[in-house]
C-alpha cells in the first residue's frame, strides 16, 4: 500500500527483477558482454531523479535487504511480479532465474509472485521443462523474448508454428498472463525484432490468455497500439516508460501517456517499475501527481484525461485482475472495473486497416 | 595554401557531410544528436570519424547503417583522402569497425548472420514512418493556421512551405522512389497516393502516434547519450 496525500494505493508492481550481475558471475571469456549488458542497464537508472542513483558496484549486486526496503517498505509495493531472465551465456548462475526469484519470493509469502519462461525452439524438451516449471513455481505468468538468438536462429514469433504448443500447454497449466518483451534488444542484428504483430494472430488465437507487452514496444509504440487497440486480451506494460520518460522528458512521457490512454485505454495498463533499474518510490509518487504539464496546449488537449481511479487501476487493480490477487475492500473501486477501453477507436483503426 | 589550412577547411566540409548522415530511426542528423564525438584531418588529407552512441549495446544494426553513411558522405570530398570511421565504446564496434575498414557490408562485420538486403528494408521501413511524422507537422501547421481541409490536401509540392520538415519530407520521398515533382501531392501516404479528405482526420491521429513514438526514443537516446557522457543539458526535446 502507498500512501500520499492521505489517500492509500494498492500496489502491484507487474514488473522487476532481482538479480546478480556481479563480476564473480560472468561466464569466461564472456565477459565483455555480461560487462556490457550490466553497464547499458545502469545507463538506464541515469534516465530517473539523482538522488535515486546507484553506483555501478551495488548496481551489480544490490542485496535482499536493499530489496525489501527499495520495493516492499519505501515503495509501498503490496504485491511484485518477478519477471525472470536468464542469459546464462553471459552469466554463470544466470542474471535472474526463476529458481532465484521463487526463492526470494518464498521469503515473502504472498507478495511476490514468480513468472517462469519458455523458447518454443527447446521443442518438447521445452515443453517438458514448462511443465516442471508450472509445477515447481505454482506459474501463473511467463516472460518471452522473441528476439533471442539460439543455435544459429534469430528470433522467433508468437505466431509461429512451433509457438502452438506452448501456448497450448500454457492455457492446460493455467498459465495465463504472457509478457513479451518487445522494446529496447541487443539481438538480432538486421531484423526488426520490435515489431509486434505476432502478438496479434497469437492474441486473436489464444483469448483465454493475457499478452502484456513490455516497453509497450519501444520503440515502436505505434505499431503496438495499432494492435493492441483491436486486440481486447492484449496490454501494455509500462516498465521503461515510467522510469525511462517520466522524469527525464516529461512532456514526451506526457504524449505517450497521452497516446497509450487513447488507443489503449486505462483498463489495460500496468505498472512495471522494473526495479533494480529504477526503484518503485519515486515512479509511483510521481504517477500519483502526474497529469499532463500543459492540459490546454494543443500537444496535449485532445487526449483522455486520467483521474485517481484510472490510475489506481494502473497502478495495481489492473494487474491484481490479470493475476487473481485479492484486493482489500478498501482498495476496490465502487463502480468495479470500468468498461472495456477504446471500442470506438478499435473500430477507427480498423476501418483504416481495412 | 599550406596544407593545414586546406585541413582546417576540409573538416568543416566533413562536418557539413555529416549533417546529412541520418540516425535511421530516429530521422535526426548524428551531427544535433551528438553522435560525432571527434573528426580529424591531417594534413595528408586523411579523416578520421569517432562516433559515440548512447549505450554500448545500441543495436547494430543502426549503427552500422550510421557508421557506413559517416564513411559514404566522405570519402568523395574534395582534399579528402583516407576515410576512417571508429564507433566507440559498442560491444560490436571491433566486428563494425574491422567491416568499414574492409569497406564491407554489414554482412562482412557479422558473417553467417545477417543479409545486408534486410538491412536495407530497415532503413526504408523507417524511412516511411519518418515521411509520415514529417508530413503530418507541416499538415497541423497549415490546419492551425486556418487553411481548410480541402485546402490543404490540393496543395502541390511547389506549394510546400519552406521548412525543415518540409524539405526533409521531400529527401525521404526520393530515398524512397516517391514523386517530388513539383506537381506533385504535397501530402502522401506511404504509398505514394495522395492523402484525401476523408481520410485526414484519421491520418493525422495516426501521424500524430508515429511522431510520439520517434521522439520519446529520440528523447531516450538524448538522455541516456547525456547521462554516459557527463554532457551539458541539451533542451531539444521536440523533434523539428
Amino acid at each position: 500500500m502507498y500512501e500520499k496525500n492521505g489517500e492509500r494505493y494498492f500496489i502491484v508492481d507487474s514488473h522487476m527483477h532481482f538479480w546478480d550481475a556481479s563480476p564473480e558471475n560472468w561466464v569466461k571469456g564472456q565477459e565483455q558482454y555480461a560487462k556490457g549488458w550490466i553497464d547499458c542497464f545502469h545507463a538506464y537508472m541515469g534516465l530517473g531523479p539523482p538522488e535515486t542513483h546507484w553506483p555501478i558496484e551495488k548496481f551489480m549486486t544490490y542485496s535482499e535487504d536493499d530489496f525489501v526496503k527499495d520495493v516492499f517498505e519505501d515503495g509501498g509495493v503490496d504485491v511484485g511480479v518477478f519477471q525472470s531472465t536468464y542469459l546464462k551465456e553471459w552469466y554463470t548462475t544466470g542474471f535472474n532465474t526463476a529458481e532465484e526469484n521463487a526463492k526470494m519470493a518464498a521469503k515473502h509469502p504472498g507478495r511476490l509472485i514468480t513468472n517462469g519462461r519458455w523458447d518454443p525452439r527447446e521443442g518438447k524438451a521445452g515443453l517438458k521443462q514448462l511443465e516442471e516449471d508450472a509445477k515447481r513455481y505454482n506459474l501463473q505468468g511467463v516472460k518471452l523474448y522473441t528476439a533471442e538468438w539460439y543455435q544459429g536462429s534469430r528470433g522467433w514469433r508468437l505466431d509461429d508454428e512451433q509457438s502452438k504448443p506452448f501456448l497450448e500447454k500454457c492455457q492446460e497449466l493455467g498459465i495465463r498472463n504472457i509478457h513479451v518483451h518487445k522494446g529496447p534488444t541487443i539481438w538480432p542484428l538486421d531484423k526488426d525484432a520490435f515489431d509486434p504483430r505476432d502478438i496479434d494472430i497469437a492474441a486473436t488465437s489464444n483469448p483465454e490468455l493475457n499478452f502484456i507487452i513490455e516497453h509497450v514496444g519501444l520503440p515502436r509504440i505505434e505499431d503496438f497500439c495499432f494492435m493492441a487497440t483491436q486486440e481486447p486480451n492484449v496490454y501494455a506494460g509500462l516498465s521503461v516508460v515510467v522510469g525511462g520518460l517520466m522524469f527525464a522528458r516529461p512532456r514526451f512521457f506526457a504524449k505517450v501517456m497521452g497516446e497509450l490512454l487513447f488507443w489503449v485505454g486505462e483498463d489495460k495498463m500496468l505498472f512495471g517499475s522494473d526495479y533494480g533499474i529504477w526503484e518503485p518510490k519515486w515512479q509511483i509518487d510521481g504517477f500519483i501527481d502526474w497529469d499532463y504539464p500543459d492540459p490546454d496546449h494543443d500537444e496535449f488537449s485532445d487526449y483522455p484525461r486520467l483521474n485517481s481511479d484510472g490510475k489506481r487501476k494502473i497502478l495495481g487493480l489492473n494487474a491484481a485482475k490479470l493475476y487473481g490477487i485479492d484486493v482489500p475492500k478498501e482498495f476496490q473501486l465502487a463502480n468495479g472495473a470500468g468498461a472495456p477501453a477504446a471500442q470506438d477507436d478499435a473500430q477507427l483503426v480498423e476501418s483504416a486497416a481495412g | 595554401m599550406t596544407s593545414s589550412v586546406s585541413a582546417a577547411s576540409t573538416r568543416v566540409r566533413v562536418l557539413a557531410a555529416l549533417d546529412r548522415v541520418i540516425d535511421p530511426e530516429l530521422d535526426e542528423p548524428i551531427t544535433s544528436l551528438r553522435f560525432v564525438r571527434s573528426v580529424e584531418v591531417d594534413p595528408d588529407g586523411d579523416v578520421r570519424i569517432a562516433l559515440r552512441l548512447p549505450t554500448p549495446q545500441c543495436a547494430p544494426n543502426f549503427a552500422f547503417l550510421m557508421a557506413a553513411d559517416a564513411r559514404n558522405v566522405v570519402r568523395p570530398l574534395p582534399g579528402v583522402r583516407q576515410v576512417s570511421v571508429l564507433l566507440e565504446d559498442h560491444y560490436t564496434g571491433d566486428e563494425i569497425n574491422g567491416a568499414l575498414g574492409r569497406g564491407e557490408g554489414f554482412t562482412g562485420a557479422f558473417p553467417g548472420e545477417t543479409e545486408d538486403d534486410e538491412l536495407e528494408a530497415l532503413r526504408e521501413l523507417f524511412q516511411r514512418k519518418a515521411l509520415i511524422a514529417r508530413q503530418s507537422t507541416i499538415c497541423e501547421a497549415l490546419l492551425r493556421e486556418g487553411a481548410t481541409p480541402e485546402q490543404v490536401l490540393a496543395m502541390r509540392v511547389r506549394d510546400l512551405p519552406d521548412r525543415p520538415e518540409a524539405r526533409r519530407g521531400l529527401e525521404l520521398r526520393a530515398a524512397l522512389g516517391l514523386d517530388t515533382g513539383s506537381d506533385a501531392p504535397a501530402f502522401v501516404l506511404a504509398t505514394g497516393e495522395p492523402v484525401v479528405v476523408d481520410q485526414l482526420q484519421r491520418w493525422l491521429r495516426m501521424a500524430r502516434l508515429v511522431r510520439t513514438s520517434l521522439e520519446a526514443n529520440g528523447g531516450i537516446c538524448r538522455s541516456l547519450l547525456q547521462a554516459r557522457h557527463n554532457l551539458a543539458d541539451d533542451p531539444e526535446e521536440v523533434l523539428r
